[in-house]
């Protein structure tokens, strides 16, 4: 065989599971519909306003409810302990 | 049309071969292309999920969340402001929330615990989240002692585990009863955290709260459009942040691509001089590195995309997962759902491929506009 005839063939499947990708995407996200549906639901009824994803401390685990410059709550000129907190982008109310 | 397919046919065969004269260095570049690659990629992936992920669940948070800011800080809110807001216009419902933070020494973690609107637990009994239930190793019936700030020791029976595919929201949570939440904290019946409204028309949200907070003025009204704005600049933020820190991997990188292209050896040299010798005009030399160039990019770029999708939405371990969990010691376990964006991808594709042809197309350039006979010499 060519050696170009071998390269489109490898391209050609890389293509395709490229394009099996995008396939896979929709198949998890339509098998993840009804769990987001059922955690949709238990956000509404817990009143829930923030995710789970940095529980260390108040202004990580709750950004969206943390007192405006919380990440310099200590004293003015703190120090960011939580590497969360200083990956983490200034309350949009601050911006505005 | 067949002749031009032949010839360009005839292109990648030589191109190949050329690019198999020197295998190790070759592979060398396709294995860091396809790293870097695989890098960018599994940020924007992993970003983009947790991304829509947050804006999906949070859409059906409150519309609105009255804070009472005392010296500026989140303090409790008296039970009498529920009377105070009265019956605005819009507000569907309006109610008081108890919620706070909980730290058990025993697995050095923050817990959230809240009283819910509605199904409470039985005084005595709580509902806790997958996450803490793993972590403290409880299951269904069994005790769950916490010890409060006044020292005084609390038993909950846990009456049920949330659903662990919940866990994005819910890892963290114990739900109790009002009365076991205001003797544990010690909060008397006058006072909430916080309340909450619901608002019918979405476009009246923004009314309702500046009416809030000309009737209470030591009240900071948050709404649900700037939580979902925070949670959108969270995820930008950090992604941001180690797409920041990966753009000195990528100008490593094109350093490497254009000293590799400058620093042509020899033979390389010898090889375009005997192209130009035998009749290959300056146009078909660089359309062969070119080509050369566009082989190692397709191949790294689909190579690199396919990895990182695996590794985002089907490998147990992440990359990043140190960075995303921070100091915390309670953290949901959850498998990204993929969150796919073309305009993304054919970003990624066109920063990473095209300063890559640009860095090595131009020192080629210089090599092949010489004379065949002084590059051969």
């Amino acid at each position: 065989m060519r050696s170009s005839s071998r390269f489109f063939l490898l391209v050609g499947f890389l293509l395709l599971l490229f394009g099996l990708t995008w396939l896979d995407g929709r198949r998890l996200n339509s098998r993840a519909g009804e769990a987001r549906n059922r955690t949709g639901d238990l956000v509404r009824n817990l009143e829930l306003t923030d995710l789970a994803l940095f529980t260390e401390a108040r202004y990580t685990r709750h950004p969206s409810q943390a007192d405006l410059h919380s990440a310099f709550q200590d004293h003015p000129m703190a120090l960011e302990h939580f590497p969360s907190g200083s990956l983490m982008a200034p309350p949009s109310s601050l911006e505005r | 049309m067949n002749r031009f397919f032949r010839r360009q046919r005839y292109l990648v065969d030589h191109t190949l071969s050329s690019l198999r004269r020197h295998p190790g260095r070759n592979l060398a570049l396709l294995i860091v292309y396809t790293l870097l690659i695989f890098l960018l990629a599994s940020v924007l992936l992993f970003a983009g999920s947790l991304k829509r992920e947050a804006a999906l669940l949070l859409r059906n948070s409150p519309e609105i969340i009255l804070q009472r800011q005392v010296a500026g800080r989140h303090s409790l809110i008296p039970a009498a402001y529920l009377q105070s807001i009265g019956r605005l216009r819009g507000v569907r419902k309006k109610q008081g929330r108890l919620w706070g933070y909980f730290y058990d020494p025993v697995v050095r973690a923050n817990y959230t615990i809240m009283v819910p609107a509605r199904d409470r637990p039985a005084p005595g009994s709580v509902v806790i989240g997958a996450g803490l239930a793993r972590e403290r190793r409880l299951g269904r019936g069994e005790y769950f002692t916490l010890r409060s700030a006044a020292g005084k020791v609390f038993s909950f029976q846990v009456r049920d585990i949330l659903n662990p595919e919940s866990e994005l929201v819910s890892s963290d949570l114990v739900l109790v009863a009002e009365e076991d939440f205001r003797a544990f904290f010690a909060i008397g019946p006058e006072w909430y955290t916080d309340i909450s409204l619901q608002v019918a028309n979405p476009r009246e949200v923004v009314k309702v709260a500046e009416k809030l907070t000309e009737l209470l003025p030591d009240t900071r009204p948050i709404l649900r459009e700037e939580i979902l704005r925070t949670y959108d600049a969270v995820f930008s933020w950090r992604q941001s942040v180690v797409l920041v820190l990966l753009v000195g991997s990528v100008l490593a990188f094109l350093i490497f691509a254009w000293d590799r292209a400058a620093g042509l050896s020899g033979e390389e040299k010898q090889e375009i001089g005997i192209l130009k010798a035998v009749g290959w005009e300056t146009g078909d030399i660089l359309r062969m590195k070119f080509l050369e160039g566009g082989i190692v990019s397709l191949v790294a770029f689909l190579a690199g995309y396919l990895l990182a999708y695996l590794h985002v939405f089907y490998s147990p371990v992440m990359l990043f997962a140190p960075v995303l969990k921070g100091w915390a010691i309670l953290y949901p376990a959850f498998r990204p759902v993929p969150a796919l964006d073309g305009l993304q991808v054919a970003t990624l594709f066109f920063f990473t491929v095209f300063p890559y042809t640009l860095a090595t197309i131009i020192p080629i350039w210089r090599v092949a506009i010489m004379d065949p006979d002084m590059v051969m010499r």
